[in-house]
């Protein structure tokens, strides 16, 4: 475990450049709320996407919904493509248990059937519960489960991992 | 003790807005704009409510709350059986709480409840099981919280905030549950006037205790208005000897192009339906451009969506 982590916008950079040989113009980027929307935003720049950038809010696909109840700030998912037969690169900004990934792989599909999806993280920080892994990584940690890494964003847009 | 609320504050059933805290106002509209997109996509669903039973229990006829409460669960991805008692187990002298009982044995975990008495819902969500929420979906001239709601929505969608609106209810107030719920949410989310605008034989007594000012002339309480929300005039009033008889209504108070040019020029014109053309407002007027009236259906069901995931989550 690195006493400090990286930082995060060399480590959006990194990811993009590992992202990039596997992008074709039609590859549609989808950033997962919020943290994910952030990096997905980076990527999108950085690869010179000319497809629309998508978001998903998963609030609606939780697995916990029952225990947990509805995330008081949900915002709409904005998918503004067709995305059947597309390929797609989800991004989210920390992989952990795999359950978020789940639920928006199930989301996507409510909205058509895509021909791939591609996973990239900015952390992949352990600790699975369900057979997902990422394609793309910028940073692979394992952290202990009392521990939580959070990607925040400051006004001017700077992006910046904490672990606590 | 609040029946509709938790211990720590969060809906546990919806009986009627009197009362309910403007946070949780708020938070259903809030929560209705993020469904708004569901009917859109190819698969009009969410799995929130997956493997929950919902129970339409209507023992008044209303197709079209009914059918809102239906598509709003259904898209949930719950479960959904509607019972129109008063043609069946009502009939055979079967109480209420019977029926609720057997449904509660087949697991249902939501009642949607529609009747004709007041105090019916509230009635109900005092017997239920913990875990079971109830929907009150009208009962008697008490309270009519989704359309309420549907009404804020669709306010606040089209004039974006409720502080600074003068905001005008026509017609039979005194009958009508879904003014009431109007009044109480209007007032809870800080609109500064709140006009009831009909004749003496159809606003309850002592209405301005509600805080609207009442008019007895449509003329001068439609004046600078920025929304107009018709009522519904139901025929029975006029067999009641309330009311002269329709035409006059309509004379004096039918919602025509003359008289909406009073109100503001961008006031949008609502109405709960269903709609008596030639009585409570001219066809001119409900087809026209200022009516938001098929929006409020549209809206409806995502509001009933909002109600019903808040309910069905987090009950541990």
């Amino acid at each position: 475990m690195p006493a400090s982590l990286p930082d995060a916008n060399s480590l959006i950079a990194r990811l993009a450049e590992a992202i990039a040989p596997a992008l074709t113009p039609e590859t549609l980027i989808v950033g997962i709320h919020t943290g994910g929307v952030w990096v997905a935003e980076r990527l999108h720049a950085l690869l010179g996407c000319r497809q629309p950038l998508g978001t998903l809010d998963i609030s609606f696909y939780r697995d916990d919904f029952s225990r947990v109840g509805l995330h008081p700030q949900v915002k709409p998912s904005s998918l503004p493509f067709d995305l059947e037969g597309r390929d797609i690169l989800l991004v989210d900004d920390v992989l952990y248990t795999g359950r978020t990934v789940r639920a928006a792989m199930n989301e996507l599909f409510d909205y058509g059937r895509p021909a791939s999806i591609r996973l990239a993280v900015l952390v992949d920080r352990g600790g699975r519960e369900l057979p997902i892994r990422p394609d793309f990584a910028g940073l692979t940690l394992d952290v202990p489960p009392h521990q939580n890494i959070n990607l925040s964003r400051l006004d001017d847009g700077h992006l910046t991992l904490t672990l606590a | 003790m609040n029946l509709q609320l938790t211990d720590d504050g969060r809906l546990r059933h919806l009986l009627t807005l009197d009362g309910l805290p403007r946070a949780i106002i708020t938070q259903i509209l809030d929560t209705a704009e993020s469904f708004m997109d569901v009917g859109e996509r190819e698969v009009k669903k969410v799995p929130l409510l997956r493997g929950k039973s919902i129970f339409n229990l209507f023992f008044e006829p209303s197709t079209r709350t009914r059918t809102t409460f239906e598509i709003a669960a259904k898209r949930l991805s719950a479960d959904v059986v509607n019972l129109n008692i008063a043609t069946s187990s009502q009939t055979k002298g079967e109480a209420i709480l019977d029926t609720v009982d057997n449904l509660a044995a087949m697991h249902a975990d939501m009642f949607v409840v529609r009747h004709s008495q007041s105090g019916a819902a509230h009635f109900i969500a005092r017997h239920v099981a913990p875990h079971i929420s109830v929907v009150n979906a009208g009962d008697g001239r008490h309270a009519h919280p989704t359309q309420g709601l549907l009404d804020m929505f669709t306010i606040r969608r089209y004039k974006g905030a409720f502080h600074n609106l003068t905001v005008a209810i026509v017609g039979d107030v005194l009958h009508s549950r879904v003014a009431r719920s109007q009044i109480h949410a209007l007032t809870t989310l800080g609109v500064p006037e709140v006009r009831v605008i009909g004749p003496k034989t159809l606003l309850p007594t002592g209405v301005e205790q509600m805080g609207v000012k009442v008019f007895h002339d449509m003329e001068a309480g439609l004046a600078g208005c920025d929304v107009v929300i018709m009522l519904r005039l139901q025929n029975e009033r006029m067999r009641g000897a309330l009311l002269p008889s329709a035409q006059e209504y309509f004379k004096f108070f039918g919602l025509t192009l003359e008289k909406l040019a009073l109100a503001k020029p961008d006031a949008i014109v609502m109405h709960p339906g269903p709609m008596n053309r030639g009585v409570e407002i001219a066809s001119e007027v409900a087809d026209g451009p200022q009516s938001v009236i098929l929006p409020q259906v549209t809206y409806g069901i995502a509001v009933r969506m909002a109600v019903m995931a808040m309910l069905a989550g987090g009950t541990a």
